[in-house]
């Protein structure tokens, strides 16, 4: 069962029933799904969680689904480090890093997937699909797959080969459209129109957008139930940002953790940094740009969520920062090298962001900040590739081992 | 002169259940003046009081959004396809507790 009532829309507040829709028939605004907070705080407990599975089925109780419907890969519940050494390097006593890479497709989109696709099967639609930049692509293809359900994913063409390859060993139809993803979006949009399917970011997207919520609730749980001072969150469309507040503000509001004042900062890169830039000309109309940079995760240039997540940073006291791909590619490296995490370009983007506004003395040295790490490296080897030492490669005896090191040392 | 505008189906109820329909215009502006004259109401869902498009909506000439054009002045010849197409927000919001 869920608590799920009903979806009401953002702007106007008209109320829908729960269906595969997501936008006002009236004004257009975004619908939310609504829950009766009430029966949800007679059967939550820390200690019910506590008694839950390691995954983000744990918090069922506010998730949008039937957990007995679950489509299951053992999603969330991802480690929360301390980062001594990065936390050094950067001049913060209290960094914590949440490594979603530890995810069944090495990427948070396994949290929205399967709170969407669970969601689909219960309205029983046979096939899923989505508009992606790669990572949600693959968690909605290995999602299927686990439901046997049909997929379609739509990606730009110019994506990693490693985003391509993985979405397709799980079987699904791959199409590659020649644009940017705000064009494959666009094709999407108007697909759902015509085909029956299940497109997680568009007709169940209320359903979707809730599964990122679990980032917050893990957070507050794995510091031992409470919120952090600061998020360090990267911004592709926004909603990301904005569900890790709203799990936070949820779990506040049903008397889980003490009052919420977390700041939240959104990161994105400079070559695709709408919401940035309206955040710094102080204004909450985002204008959309062309995406020109490595981080294609992030490379989503009219973000659906970018007016949301403005409102969210400016509630909660938060700022905005972007990096160029230099910036990225040394986020990257100084991560791996100083706590053994190989993410994707959007960690890069997030510790860039992150260490800009330490710099910028936004940040304080005692806050405790957890820096939220999205995706794994592995799926965007080409943009580090020429960045790291080749192998010593030589004959095999201790002579040439020697020779070879003292030669690189030198 | 006559362009094809294509129709999101959270529209169709006001549009005659039609997935496209036909508008006449030189701009988008008069497009929409034409749309409006057709099926009353429909502005309004895609505009503001003060006339400029809603924040929720995208509209793209050609497969191109018009933010990137000239917005509401864009120039229309006849043929071209408008497609009017919301956009995906998910949203956040204020939570309604024990209310």
């Amino acid at each position: 069962m869920t608590h799920a009532k009903a979806l009401r829309c953002r702007e106007c507040g008209r109320e829908y029933p729960l269906d595969s829709i997501n936008v006002c028939e009236f004004c257009f605004g975004p619908l939310e799904v609504t829950y009766d907070y009430d029966a949800i705080a007679k059967v939550i407990s820390r200690e019910a969680i506590a008694n839950g599975p390691p995954t983000l089925w744990r918090y069922h109780y506010l998730l949008p689904c039937d957990r007995e419907m679950a489509v299951d890969i053992a999603a969330g519940f991802t480690p929360l480090i301390r980062a001594q050494n990065l936390g050094e390097a950067l001049g913060l006593r209290y960094l914590y890093i949440k490594n979603d890479c530890v995810n069944p497709t090495w990427s948070f989109k396994d949290r929205v997937v399967a709170v969407a696709s669970t969601k689909a099967r219960e309205f029983g639609f046979d096939t899923l699909a989505c508009a992606s930049t790669g990572n949600l692509a693959n968690s909605v293809a290995a999602h299927a797959a686990k439901a046997s359900m049909r997929a379609f994913v739509f990606i730009p063409a110019d994506l990693e080969q490693g985003k391509v390859l993985g979405s397709a060993i799980y079987n699904p139809t791959v199409v590659a459209i020649n644009g940017n993803y705000d064009d494959v979006n666009r094709v999407c949009s108007e697909l759902s129109d015509k085909y029956p399917w299940a497109f997680v970011n568009i007709n169940v997207r209320p359903y979707y957008a809730e599964g990122s919520k679990t980032l917050g609730y893990e957070v507050a749980e794995q510091l031992g139930w409470q919120a952090p001072d600061h998020c360090v969150v990267p911004m592709a469309s926004g909603s990301l940002f904005t569900k890790i507040w709203k799990g936070l503000s949820e779990l506040s509001q049903l008397g889980m953790i003490s009052s919420v004042h977390t700041k939240m900062s959104g990161t994105q890169a400079l070559g695709c940094s709408p919401i940035v830039a309206a955040w710094e000309g102080g204004t909450l109309n985002v204008q959309p740009v062309r995406p020109n940079t490595i981080a294609k995760s992030l490379a989503i240039g009219n973000p659906a969520d970018g007016y949301y997540a403005l409102r969210t940073m400016a509630d909660s006291g938060g700022y905005a920062a972007s990096s160029t791909d230099e910036e990225i590619v040394e986020g990257i490296s100084l991560l791996a090298k100083s706590e053994g995490i190989f993410a994707e370009t959007a960690g890069g983007v997030v510790i860039a962001g992150l260490k800009k506004l330490v710099d910028q003395g936004r940040i304080d040295p005692d806050e405790v900040v957890v820096a939220f790490i999205t995706g794994g490296g592995l799926k965007t080897q080409e943009a580090v590739a020429e960045h790291v030492k080749p192998p010593l490669q030589i004959e095999p005896s201790v002579n040439a081992f020697e020779e070879a090191l003292a030669s690189r040392s030198s | 002169m006559s362009v094809n505008v294509k129709i999101p189906t959270p529209m169709r109820k006001i549009a005659g259940d039609q997935d496209s329909v036909s508008a006449e215009g030189g701009t988008l502006r008069e497009c929409i003046d034409s749309l409006e004259a057709s099926y009353p109401g429909l502005k309004e869902r895609l505009c503001e009081d003060g006339g400029e498009l809603r924040r929720f909506v995208n509209v793209y000439v050609n497969g191109d959004d018009v933010r990137f054009l000239q917005g509401l002045q864009t120039p229309l010849k006849a043929g071209d396809e408008v497609s009017i197409v919301p956009a995906v927000a998910g949203g956040v919001g204020c939570i309604f507790f024990m209310a």
